[in-house]
């Protein structure tokens, strides 16, 4: 009875098919474990979590600096960036916004700084659906390579403030 | 189930009534503050009764409020309906998660700690003092935060994340009703003291308390983060302090946020426990078994709090991975164990009672008209099967990058919470009123339906959620449509009809939580009295 005291002689080994289950479930746990570090050196998606500190505003005069020099156009007010391949892109967060807009090439190898002005952002890449945490006073760091060239849409997933369903930007891919 | 009274499957004088059977040792009851429960035979503490009932009815007035505000929400993310403005939008949604998952579980689960403690031990409650001064430290930080949100003074969600920025009242609200949640634990665990030192029961405590001292150990790890968290927001919310670091605050914060929903999955298995003995007569296979898989919760539910944080930047992969994969995997270990533990013991004794035929037929003569069983059963299979999949399965470092802040978080948290929790604190007050408030249930055809009306809603919520979350919809928006955006994001039209599926199930559980509040509310205030007899059997 679970709401009387045992009899005395209650701590005792489990038996029959409740040790197989535990046995099983315990095996199960434990396959989960591995795979878990597993999939992290063989998948190819992982979220390392490589990040800095960094003040608002000194991560906005590095997107300044990294606008200025490759800039390759506007579309309604917004820049567009062109970073060189295999280097450093910039992607600043601020309410209600993204900038500014990159045009990435397919198959190339960018190392993407992302972080916020203000509060915190959620940047979800669509409709690939990927998404991570971005933080004030962090310059969140992901390596990332595009496979498929097109249009791509960056909404806001975390909540910040009235304005947080108009948060949207824009990164395209090139052949 | 004919029998006249509940079933706990005792047969008068049974050898293992333990501390219930009179020949077991006195209580510490003074004079007059004891009655015995003509249903059970459980001694009933006059005091903790009444502080039983203040906490219970004070739980269902939050459940009506975060109720009304759930319905408002699903109404608006139904993007055909799309009822509130923005604004209300991110107001209520802050409303609805502090009353559902704060304030309702809250204080029906210091109401569960004042009854393991007192009840199920033969012992009277530490102090009247205490009870009280928790609970008015309670209810005045609940209104506190109630009103500070309606004010629209703390548009900032329930996790409220820096340097969102809310009323300071707001987060005084909310240090309140931790340090008077605190206290009633503190009187719990008093109350745990005074039995063994007064000797009120033999050997080990039950089973069902047992579960209760771990929830109650959780919760106050638990709500120590909150205080660590909070106290500083609340300073810096008056401009005495710096603004509190963003990732250490969402570390933190996580140590209260998930653990407190820890906190309910114990209260939640102690609950099966209790429901399982009391409806079918249930008796746990092996107490080690049951009683060590408490134990994991204890140990290795904090750590997990890190799956919170998979995406974020300032904590590494080795961290993340570390925290997520064994200790996770350990206290989920745990649920395994109650989740075969608990259907186990009602198999066992229900064939005891003769239905032996074939696989399942002891599942098929199960009481399925008696709500206090089929809210407990479904609370189990929408638990284990929706809510426990589900987050083993996002809580995974690669699948959380599809699915962090998109709908499937709370297409899961809605079925471990709600279809869950929820469901089984349902289950256990359509016995708490006819034992502690001594009054019956009227309509009692529709009592037997609700648990499945407001069961199927949550279902059907969760699956439209977790759906539309894997189309990348996000969760906390106001918009899908993004109107006045830059650039307008289209989601897959699939996105929408589980949106769709989201409104329905939601307006479905809102009928079964409004049938549920009115059945007790009329049975409390207007229900027939039973004192002096057994109540009328379910």
């Amino acid at each position: 009875m679970s709401i009387y005291s045992p009899a005395q002689d209650w701590f005792k080994a489990p038996s029959g098919g409740e040790r197989a289950w535990i046995g099983l479930a315990l095996l199960w746990c434990v396959v989960l474990t591995l795979a878990m570090p597993y999939w992290h050196f063989k998948g190819k998606q992982n979220s390392t979590g490589e990040s800095y500190a960094v003040e608002p505003m000194k991560f906005m005069e590095r997107v300044d600096r990294f606008v200025q020099t490759n800039k390759v156009g506007e579309e309604m007010g917004t820049a567009v960036v062109e970073p060189s391949p295999g280097g450093d892109a910039y992607l600043q967060a601020q309410m209600w916004r993204w900038s500014p807009i990159l045009k990435l090439r397919k198959g190339q190898t960018y190392r993407l700084h992302i972080s916020s002005l203000d509060l915190q952002h959620g940047f979800s890449l669509q409709p690939v659906n990927m998404n991570f945490q971005v933080l004030p006073g962090y310059d969140h760091v992901l390596t990332v390579t595009p496979t498929e060239a097109g249009e791509y849409h960056i909404i806001c997933n975390e909540y910040c403030g009235i304005g947080h369903h108009t948060m949207t930007g824009k990164i395209i891919v090139d052949e | 189930m004919t029998t006249g009274t509940i079933d706990i499957g005792l047969a008068p004088g049974d050898a293992s009534r333990g501390a219930a059977a009179p020949q077991k040792p006195a209580g510490n009851h003074p004079a007059g503050a004891l009655r015995t429960c003509d249903t059970t035979g459980l001694p009933v503490c006059l005091v903790a009764q009444q502080f039983i009932k203040l906490h219970a009815v004070v739980a269902v007035v939050f459940l009506l409020v975060g109720g009304i505000a759930a319905i408002l929400l699903a109404l608006t993310r139904w993007p055909a309906v799309h009822l509130l403005p923005a604004e209300w939008y991110y107001r209520i949604l802050t409303l609805h998660g502090l009353n559902m998952l704060i304030f309702w579980i809250l204080f029906f689960e210091v109401a569960i700690l004042y009854f393991a403690s007192t009840s199920l031990l033969n012992s009277r409650l530490a102090s009247k003092g205490v009870a009280w001064a928790g609970f008015a430290l309670m209810l005045v930080g609940a209104l506190m935060v109630d009103v500070t949100i309606l004010q629209g003074k703390a548009d900032v969600l329930m996790t409220s994340y820096v340097p969102l920025r809310g009323d300071p009242l707001f987060y005084l609200g909310i240090i309140l009703v931790a340090v008077g949640t605190l206290t009633g634990v503190f009187n719990f665990f008093a109350t745990l003291w005074i039995a063994k030192r007064d000797r009120t029961y033999e050997g080990s405590m039950p089973l069902v308390t047992f579960g209760a001292l771990a929830a109650g150990i959780i919760a106050t790890v638990t709500l120590l983060h909150g205080a660590i968290v909070a106290i500083p927001t609340f300073l810096w919310s008056l401009d005495l302090m710096h603004q509190p670091d963003a990732a250490w605050y969402r570390l933190v914060w996580w140590g209260l946020g998930h653990q407190s929903q820890q906190v309910n999955v114990t209260a939640m298995v102690s609950v099966w426990y209790f429901l399982a003995t009391i409806t079918t007569g249930a008796k746990p296979l092996n107490q080690a078994v049951c009683r060590g898989a408490f134990v994991l919760y204890i140990l290795f539910i904090n750590l997990a709090s890190a799956h919170h944080l998979l995406v974020d930047p300032g904590v590494n992969a080795g961290w993340k991975i570390w925290n997520t994969s064994y200790a996770m995997y350990l206290a989920v270990l745990a649920s395994m164990i109650h989740g075969f533990t608990v259907p186990a013991s009602v198999e066992v004794a229900m064939r005891k009672k003769g239905f032996t035929k074939g696989l399942f037929g002891w599942l098929a003569a199960a009481p399925w008209k008696n709500p206090g069983f089929s809210a407990f059963f479904l609370s189990l299979a929408i638990f284990g099967f929706i809510g426990g999949i589900t987050g083993v399965t996002l809580g995974t470092e690669q699948i959380n990058i599809i699915a962090h802040n998109t709908l499937r978080i709370p297409g899961h948290f809605h079925a471990t919470v709600v279809g869950g929790t929820t469901l089984a604190f349902m289950g256990l007050t359509y016995y708490v009123v006819p034992l502690i408030f001594q009054r019956e249930y009227r309509a009692r055809a529709v009592a037997r339906l609700q648990p499945y009306i407001f069961a199927a809603g949550i279902v059907l919520m969760s699956m439209g959620m977790s759906f539309a979350g894997s189309y990348g919809v996000p969760r906390r928006h106001w918009d899908i449509e993004f109107t006045g955006a830059q650039f307008s994001h289209g989601f897959d039209p699939g996105a929408h009809v589980m949106l769709g599926l989201l409104g329905l199930g939601g307006t479905l559980a809102f009928v079964g939580l409004l049938t549920f509040i009115l059945l007790t509310v009329t049975a409390v205030f207007f229900g027939p009295s039973n004192k002096g007899r057994a109540m009328t059997a379910w």
